[in-house]
């Protein structure tokens, strides 16, 4: 584990370098350790690092670096709340127009891709970047798609999506350069929630095919 | 309740308090005034607590009708409404406040005694203009309800307040990826972009040159200084992504941050390093002024 300053009120805790699932536990573990303590103001885990952010006027620096190293060492267990959310996708069509793309990419038929993506078992590694937006590691490798070389200026709410090897699914319509195979109505952001976000760090994630005209 | 209605919305009006924190781990950004000193101050001076919601008026302002008697303060950049700034000012019922193009920066603030009363959102009433969470631009004919959660009497005329520049000098510190960079960033004048809005302020200068090295995402706090693979720096402001994979040469200071909120378009802006300690001891003094209000 390295802390270093990013700025007057924050520092970035990083455990590596690379994607890897035992870095990312270790950024969920420190990211619940140290959710609503004095003087944090937020939490930004990502893959293997978490920028925490906090008041200068209330804690210094080196105050939250030793809370840091105080929490970061507490606990590794899992939460005991390990959830699987199901999520039912309409591949192709309107709502998906790159599956065809992707399936050329892979050598496949369009049914393969879909079979092959929710076949598999996915990882939320953070919830970050935009409003709610899943970065969800575990999407077969013959799956992964470059992104588009000009982004979308516009991507549905509910688009699901896949960049390079990553999969996620875009919870409001926003420009975007992944590629879309598919369309969800389950709603990942509601802020009246609590939380708001349907998808949080740790959850593991299954799409599922689902048929007919979109209502 | 008293009420203002928005007889003209400006260009980009929107009800701010200092924003909507604890939600970056869902990707949430704080949003909030983008000038928070002008939005503190113009609370205090009215005699609300200083995260109470106002209006904030970006280059071009707002005409806004009082349905009765209330105590207002503009602060920030004059928008040639003809109201002294950094005052507490008395409007009569019906009174009518007519702002128009920025005199200065890009920002004026109206806060009014009692707060604007917006419903809370995750927290906050600032409204996050990308996606819309707490609300988005004002519109013509929308009413303001004034709140009622003035703590004590309205101040005196505030002085010393922070005087804004065209060409103003950013002071920052070094961000996580600083020893990638060059010297660029300190050397050179940069340009805002017509791009930038309240997520990000887009430079134009001397390309950043460094490292290409390969970088996961990590978390970006408000401020940081990012660097594209074209070198052309973008500066995160309120509106910010939580997480991004540009490596970051620098982060503005938090005493600057007021700055960021009152650059225009085509601004002439350079930048100075200085240390944690020294960044500290601003932000300290800033404060200082801010509570001798």
């Amino acid at each position: 584990m390295t802390i270093r300053p990013a700025s007057d009120r924050a520092l970035l805790v990083e455990f590596d370098r690379v994607i890897s699932p035992a870095a990312n536990a270790q950024v969920r573990s420190l990211t619940v350790a140290l959710a609503g303590l004095r003087g944090i103001l937020n939490l930004h885990p990502a893959f293997a690092s978490v920028l925490v952010e906090f008041d200068p006027r209330l804690v210094a620096h080196d105050a939250v670096e030793a809370l840091v190293r105080e929490r970061a060492g507490a606990s590794s267990e899992p939460d005991a709340d390990d959830r699987l959310i199901e999520i039912a996708v309409r591949y192709g069509g309107d709502g998906g127009p790159d599956l065809e793309d992707v399936a050329r990419h892979a050598g496949l038929a369009a049914e393969a891709v879909v079979k092959l993506h929710s076949s598999a078992t996915y990882t939320v590694y953070f919830v970050g970047f935009a409003t709610c937006f899943p970065y969800l590691g575990g999407l077969p490798e013959a799956l992964a798609t470059p992104r588009l070389s000009a982004p979308r200026k516009l991507v549905p709410a509910g688009s699901v999506a896949i960049g390079g090897s990553q999969a996620g699914v875009y919870p409001l319509a926003s420009p975007g350069g992944w590629r879309l195979i598919g369309r969800t109505r389950l709603p990942l952001f509601d802020i009246h929630g609590e939380p708001p976000a349907l998808l949080r760090m740790g959850d593991r994630v299954r799409f599922v095919p689902v048929k007919g005209p979109e209502r | 309740m008293s009420r203002i209605r928005v007889i003209v919305p400006g260009l980009e009006s929107s009800v701010q308090d200092l924003g909507r924190f604890g939600w970056a781990h869902f990707g949430v950004s704080a949003s909030g005034a983008a000038d928070p000193l002008a939005l503190r101050a113009g609370n205090l001076l009215v005699g609300n607590a200083e995260n109470a919601a106002g209006v904030e008026m970006t280059l071009v302002g707002a005409e806004l009708e009082f349905e009765s008697a209330a105590v207002i303060a503009l602060t920030g950049s004059d928008f040639g409404s003809g109201l002294p700034l950094w005052t507490p000012v008395e409007i009569p019922p019906g009174g009518l406040i007519r702002c128009t193009a920025t005199r200065g920066g890009a920002r004026c603030y109206l806060c009014v005694r009692g707060g604007i009363q917006a419903p809370k959102i995750m927290g906050s009433a600032s409204a996050h203009l990308m996606t819309g969470v707490g609300g988005g631009r004002l519109r013509k004919g929308d009413v303001l309800a004034i709140g009622d959660a003035a703590i004590r009497r309205p101040r005196k005329p505030a002085s010393g307040f922070p005087s804004w520049s065209p060409t103003p000098t950013l002071r920052a510190t070094a961000g996580p990826q600083a020893e990638w960079f060059g010297e660029e960033l300190y050397r050179h004048a940069y340009r805002v972009s017509e791009e930038s809005n309240r997520m990000g302020l887009r430079l134009r200068g001397p390309a950043l040159t460094g490292l290409a090295a390969h970088m996961i995402s990590e978390g970006v706090p408000l401020g940081a200084i990012q660097a594209p693979p074209d070198g052309q720096p973008i500066i995160l402001f309120v509106e910010h992504q939580t997480t991004g994979g540009y490596p970051k040469p620098a982060n503005v200071i938090s005493a600057d941050f007021w700055r960021l909120g009152q650059m225009r378009p085509r601004d002439e802006i350079r930048f100075e390093r200085v240390t944690i300690d020294e960044a500290l001891r601003f932000l300290q003094r800033q404060e200082e002024w801010l509570y001798s209000l």
